[in-house]
């Protein structure tokens, strides 16, 4: 039993040790996920490329090889033509990128997610969109100028519904 | 490759042999480190449901709930909640040190493979309950969890919209989400606990339970770290900023900086090479290994004894199929037999004493069989001499694991069965014999240590005859890194015999037994 004293202590010691090591690794060193001074903007949103453009009339005569219920006179691609996007911070454009509809058929929204770390303070930020493959300029526009405090998570939204861009 | 286990065996000795003298081997974490496993996921498991009482499941008072548990109630709660996180940490660790262990000694290959194997989903799912647990105390490490595994999934094309929008803004965070986590964070770790069941059901007798004074040692510390540096929060989470300096877990979250400084595509890949490879490590290369043992029928009388024995439930009681009459008869499952010989040391039909006819026994390996052991220990006698001759009975993956004059060479120590150990010393083949076995704190083969203990102790059955003397066998326990204790050992032992009269009772072999013997030896020698 004298053995076991001795296992008791010193075996003890060497397990408290051990579960004070696990104790602090558990929440230190602490990892700087974002620079101190940083800002973290995201633009995220999903948005569906507009086909219209690849739409047209049935003849009459294809109409009417068609079964009388699914006689319809307009027929479009299913895949959706991809979104283009450009993002530009102070000046200098940062994301200009078609996105491409998801899905397996392509028939689904394009879809943007992107992190840009921004030191913190003054920014002009511009996001342009087009979802027309015919246009020329863009069917969306949004511009805004923030000021961004360090840490702070700044996201551009995109809702169509209220008119366009979001600025959060 | 081979060189680097063999030194990383030796490492893995030497640390362990400095546990035995804080622990005693039979305490010693690092041979416990399965049933250590197992004590924490209790603890664990205890606390968790503990914790459940007091937690608040909805994502905007679950922050408060665990303040309040932390501060208001930290003589229980709060010391559940330090409890649960720090068993959780350790089990990470004793995981990853008793995979790396298993690796090392090299247990996972050949008919070991099935351990192995259910030990990768083990892995994953300790990881996720630990992810999901981290989310749900909704602070910042909540959310910069949150964040970065959802960034991580939304990389995989499975998700129409992606996920990580559910945390973009305070008002698109979602208790949906939140929930959802609750709930995995209870199904992980039933699934986990399935897993570690499956883990264990290829072998015998499993340890799921460690020594009582490690397993008391380990949770007195962790009570004492509990109190000494209880588990907090951090500050909670806000949507409307990124978390920028966060404390990390680094056993259950160290892999979230990585995931963030190198593209998704490379983690997902990552993971991937990484689990398939761990699956496929029991064949790169597959262990040789000798063929299963088999069963002679006309030498079974179905008593059991191996069936008992086996390390690797590879033997099955079955009723008896050739009208002898016994109601059983044993079936080797050739899949599971590692061939360690630890039936054959085992079975009572195993004596080398019978003269007439070939030596045949119940159970026996078709590669080295009970009448090859035999010659060779009849060989190796005729090569000691002078006073104190020791004849040595090692296992192979102990200190005398590589063959030398007078010493033979087993897969496991237990493969001798106590009749041999008579025969050596009664037909005064030598004065003594040396059991060589593998470490004390674990047996290579799992059980074969404690049998042959039990055995030469006249314990467990077959037992040992009173005849044998004890002080006629030295029984040392030492794993690869100890090589000179084994010979220092090995020579006092000699000396001491030297010093006693020899043994009386001896009734030497017949001439031609000895001669076949000394055939073997020359012929040996010559093909070496
Ligand atoms: C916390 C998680 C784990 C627990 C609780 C656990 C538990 C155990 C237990 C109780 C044993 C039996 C020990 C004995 O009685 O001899 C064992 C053996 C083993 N485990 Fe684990 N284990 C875990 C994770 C793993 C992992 C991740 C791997 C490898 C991928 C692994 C590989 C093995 C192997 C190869 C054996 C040896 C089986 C044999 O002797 O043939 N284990 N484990
Ligand atoms: S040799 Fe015997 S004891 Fe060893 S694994 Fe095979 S059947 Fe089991
Ligand atoms: S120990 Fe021998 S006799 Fe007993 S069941 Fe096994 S093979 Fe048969």
């Amino acid at each position: 039993m004298k053995g076991r004293l001795r296992h008791l202590i010193l075996g003890g010691a060497a397990t408290l040790a051990l579960s004070l090591a696990v104790a602090y690794l558990s929440a230190a060193p602490g990892w700087q996920s974002l620079p101190a001074d940083m800002a973290l903007l995201r633009v995220s949103f999903t948005h569906s490329g507009d086909r219209s453009a690849s739409c047209r009339e049935r003849t009459p005569e294809e109409l009417a090889e068609l079964p009388p219920n699914m006689r319809i006179a307009k027929v479009c691609d299913r895949r959706r033509p991809p979104i283009y996007v450009e993002i530009e911070i102070d000046g200098a454009t940062v994301l200009a990128e078609e996105l491409p509809a998801r899905g397996i058929a392509g028939s689904g929204p394009s879809r943007i997610y992107q992190r840009f770390p921004l030191p913190a303070g003054r920014h002009d930020i511009a996001v342009r969109l087009r979802d027309r493959p015919a246009t020329q300029g863009f069917d969306y526009v949004g511009e805004t100028q923030v000021t961004l405090v360090p840490a702070q998570s700044f996201v551009i939204d995109f809702r169509p519904e209220s008119g366009g861009f979001v600025f959060k | 490759m081979m060189g680097l286990r063999s030194v990383l065996r030796r490492g893995f000795d030497r640390v362990e042999r400095g546990l035995d003298r804080l622990f005693g081997p039979d305490w010693n974490p690092l041979a416990n480190l399965g049933p250590l496993g197992w004590f924490l996921f209790w603890i664990v498991a205890g606390t968790g449901i503990y914790l459940f009482i007091f937690f608040d499941t909805g994502v905007v008072d679950a922050y408060a709930s665990v303040q309040w548990l932390t501060e208001d109630h930290w003589f229980h709660a709060g010391l559940a909640r330090s409890l649960h996180r720090y068993a959780s940490d350790l089990m990470v660790l004793a995981m990853l040190v008793h995979l790396l262990r298993e690796l090392v000694f090299d247990r996972y290959r050949g008919r070991r493979w099935f351990s192995w194997i259910t030990g990768v989903p083990v892995l994953w799912f300790v990881y996720l309950s630990g992810i999901t647990g981290y989310w749900l105390v909704w602070d910042e490490l909540a959310q910069y969890v949150a964040l970065t595994t959802t960034e991580l999934l939304d990389a995989l094309p499975v998700f129409a919209e992606p996920i990580a929008r559910n945390f973009l803004t305070p008002e698109s965070l979602s208790s949906r989400f939140f929930t959802l986590m609750v709930f995995l964070h209870i199904a992980i770790p039933l699934l986990l606990l399935l897993a570690m069941w499956i883990h264990i059901q290829r072998i015998s007798q499993a340890r799921t339970k460690p020594a009582r004074g490690l397993a008391v040692l380990t949770l007195v510390a962790l009570v004492a770290a509990s109190l000494l540096m209880p588990a907090t929060s951090q500050a909670p989470a806000d949507l409307a900023t990124v978390p920028a300096r966060v404390g990390i877990d680094w056993f259950l979250l160290s892999l979230y900086p990585v995931i963030e400084l190198l593209p998704a595509g490379v983690i997902w890949t990552g993971v991937l090479v990484f689990s398939v490879l761990l699956i496929g490590l029991p064949w790169l290369p597959r262990r040789k290994e000798a063929p299963a043992a088999v069963v002679a029928l006309d030498h079974c009388n179905g008593c059991a004894r191996c069936v008992a024995d086996c390390p690797y439930s590879a033997i099955n009681l079955v009723p008896r199929s050739d009208g002898a009459p016994f109601p059983h008869e044993v079936e080797v499952n050739a899949d599971r037999c590692v061939a360690c010989g630890i039936c054959m040391g085992a079975c009572p039909s195993s004596t080398p004493f019978r003269r007439s006819g070939d030596l045949v026994t119940g159970i026996d390996l078709p590669a080295y069989s009970l009448a090859e052991l035999r010659t060779q220990v009849i060989a190796a006698a005729g090569g000691l001499s002078g006073p104190g001759r020791v004849l040595t009975l090692a296992c192979g993956h102990g200190a005398g694991g590589l063959p030398e004059a007078g010493r033979i060479v087993l897969p496991c120590v237990a493969m001798a069965p106590p009749a041999l150990l008579d025969f050596i010393i009664s037909r005064g083949l030598a004065d003594g014999i040396c059991i060589a076995g593998c470490a004390e704190r674990e047996c290579w083969n799992r059980l074969g240590g404690e049998w042959m203990r039990e055995r030469v102790a006249r314990r467990r059955d077959p037992f040992l005859r009173e005849r044998v003397p004890r002080e006629r066998l030295l029984v040392v326990w030492a794993g690869p890194s100890e090589t000179g204790r084994l010979r220092r050992e090995t020579a006092a032992f000699a000396e001491q015999l030297a010093a006693q009269p020899s043994y009386d009772k001896a009734r030497p072999l017949s001439q031609d037994e000895l001669a076949k013997g000394e055939a073997t030896a020359v012929q040996r020698e010559l093909a070496e």
